[in-house]
């Protein structure tokens, strides 16, 4: 503490975020010079924006009579294929994960399985959905098979990562208690880890189920089903309430799903 | 505790019976569904295709050896845009996303029943739809480019940040406020000595997080059009240039390791 007569007679004054003085001065010039860079290289074609008002205004008096009838063969198709993926790469990738999961636990796999298993999360954390979408597109082709790897496999790394460290985490007294009563290692893990880490692990599920749904939506744009195929056709075509009534249908499930996903987790923790 | 009987020897049971019941019928429902989903994908399959794929692996691998380092040049500026696109994108999202914040907190709402909801709706629609899908929507109506980028980065960011944030400005210690409530301060005055810093250490946390996530995203918003190393990716793989294409993702594979380790850093100097 500063003493505190040098501190009478002077008016209070708010404490600095950062404290250090030359370090805020270098980050505060810094930030305003980055910022005046990055300002002149995007060259912003201004008419070209104002021009687009309009059509802005278009799209959103568009989501206030969303068009779901015209093509509505085409959104349930779309829709039924997103939603499909998502369930069946959310069920694969749970199923694949959980495996994973135990070998990238350090307190129950050895070293060399789990250096394979994280090295498989890491790969699987570092490659975006859409980047893997467009190589398994040029590998087995348009369509659904591809969009439902892709998910399957993004889930792998997410789950995984989570439930190894909640593995890791867990209370050692009830796992041993089921190893001293004699239990093979299945079992063990059966009724020694599995009871413990359940609850998260159907938390992290549906939660995992909601953003394989929001990814399954962009999905189509590089060819690999769903319903982003049929979005990107409205854009292109410019019809503005086609494309609003699928927005709205994304949210809609979106906010379903997260209603019945905090419903659930709020159930089992 | 549920208790089977075999041959007068009692045996012990995870469930009772009707319990498993219950577990068999749902494992039977799951199991259905995902049959017929499976079924589904594989009827929209051509699956001559996917037994060609180890071959067309391979071959595309071939091609994509080694990659052509000295396109690196020409992925200077790509990149920049890439970083610009993140950087302002998190940049306006926060200066958006801080009153809808404040607007959602159920403590510093002007109104539960009217404003709240509204905030809300706009953190939930801004979330709910990918970045991607706003890039596209934005270059219908503004013209490709970055600029374009920029926004759909920042419409994106603005329901996640407020989110956070909102989340944030709930759990804050109430007595502060009242103590500066005490000595008389306004509404604002309240608002920049009761909440702010209390709220600025998770709010430099959520926009380094922010930025962390809009690199990754920024990297692949060129694929419609909106600027940034995506742009080159998409160019290179319509003249299936593998060569360049496998350059390039390397060099975002670069970006997103290097942009995590600098937001865990920056993260782990503040809190």
């Amino acid at each position: 503490m500063t003493d505190v007569n040098t501190l009478i007679g002077k008016p209070w004054r708010k404490p600095p975020f950062i404290k250090r003085r030359w370090l805020r001065w270098v980050l505060l010039i810094g930030a305003v010079a980055y910022l005046i860079a990055a300002y002149m290289t995007i060259d912003v074609n201004w008419a070209r924006v104002y021009e687009g008002l309009e059509r802005g205004k278009q799209f959103v008096l568009a989501f206030t009579s969303p068009d779901f009838s015209t093509r509505s063969s085409d959104i349930y198709e779309g829709m039924l294929e997103s939603v499909i993926m998502t369930i069946a790469a959310s069920v694969v990738g749970i199923v694949i994960s959980i495996p994973i999961a135990l070998g990238a636990a350090r307190n129950i796999a050895p070293l060399p399985v789990y250096l394979i298993c994280r090295s498989i999360i890491a790969i699987s954390r570092a490659l975006q959905e859409i980047i893997v979408a467009i190589l398994l597109v040029a590998i087995f082709g348009f369509g659904p098979l591809a969009g439902f790897l892709t998910l399957s496999f993004a889930t792998i790394g997410f789950l995984s990562k989570l439930l190894a460290e909640d593995i890791e985490s867990m209370d050692k007294v009830q796992a041993e208690a089921i190893k001293a009563s004699g239990a093979k290692w299945t079992q063990w893990i059966n009724y020694g880890v599995q009871p413990q880490v359940m609850p998260r692990l159907i938390g992290l599920s549906i939660y995992r189920v909601d953003i394989n749904f929001r990814e399954s939506a962009i999905l189509g744009l590089v060819g690999a089903g769903g319903i982003g195929a049929t979005l990107n056709t409205a854009f292109d075509r410019y019809e503005y309430d086609t494309a609003a009534a699928i927005l709205l249908i994304i949210i809609v499930i979106v906010m379903a799903l997260e209603y019945i996903s905090g419903v659930i987790r709020a159930r089992v923790q | 505790m549920p208790v089977q009987d075999l041959k007068g020897r009692k045996v012990w049971q995870r469930r009772s019976g009707r319990e498993s019941l219950g577990h068999w019928i749902m494992w039977l429902v799951g199991v259905a569904v995902f049959a017929y989903c499976w079924q589904q994908i594989s009827a929209s399959t051509t699956w001559f295709f996917v037994w060609d794929a180890p071959r067309i692996a391979e071959d595309i691998w071939t091609r994509a050896t080694p990659p052509r380092w000295e396109y690196i040049t020409q992925l200077g500026k790509p990149i920049w845009d890439t970083l610009n696109i993140a950087t302002l994108g998190t940049f306006f999202a926060l200066i958006l996303a801080v009153p809808v914040a404040f607007l959602a907190a159920s403590n510093t709402t002007p109104s539960k029943l009217f404003i709240r909801p509204f905030a809300l709706l706009i953190i939930v629609s801004t979330r709910s739809i990918n970045s991607l899908i706003w890039a596209l929507l934005l270059i219908a109506i503004i013209g490709p480019g970055v600029f374009a980028g920029v926004i759909a980065i920042a419409i994106r960011s603005i329901g996640f940040c407020a989110k956070l944030l909102y989340e944030a400005i709930e759990e804050i210690d109430q007595t502060q406020v009242e103590a500066i409530t005490a000595t008389g301060a306004s509404r604002w005055q309240v608002m920049a000595y009761g909440i702010v810093p209390q709220i600025l250490p998770a709010f430099a946390g959520i926009a380094v997080f922010r930025w962390d996530i809009n690199i990754r995203e920024s990297t692949v918003l060129g694929l419609v059009g909106a600027g940034g190393i995506g742009l080159q990716l998409s160019s290179s793989l319509n003249v299936l240039a593998w060569p360049q294409v496998s350059l390039i993702l390397l060099v975002i594979l670069a970006a997103v390791v290097i942009s995590e380790w600098v937001s865990a850093k920056v993260r782990g100097a503040i809190i």
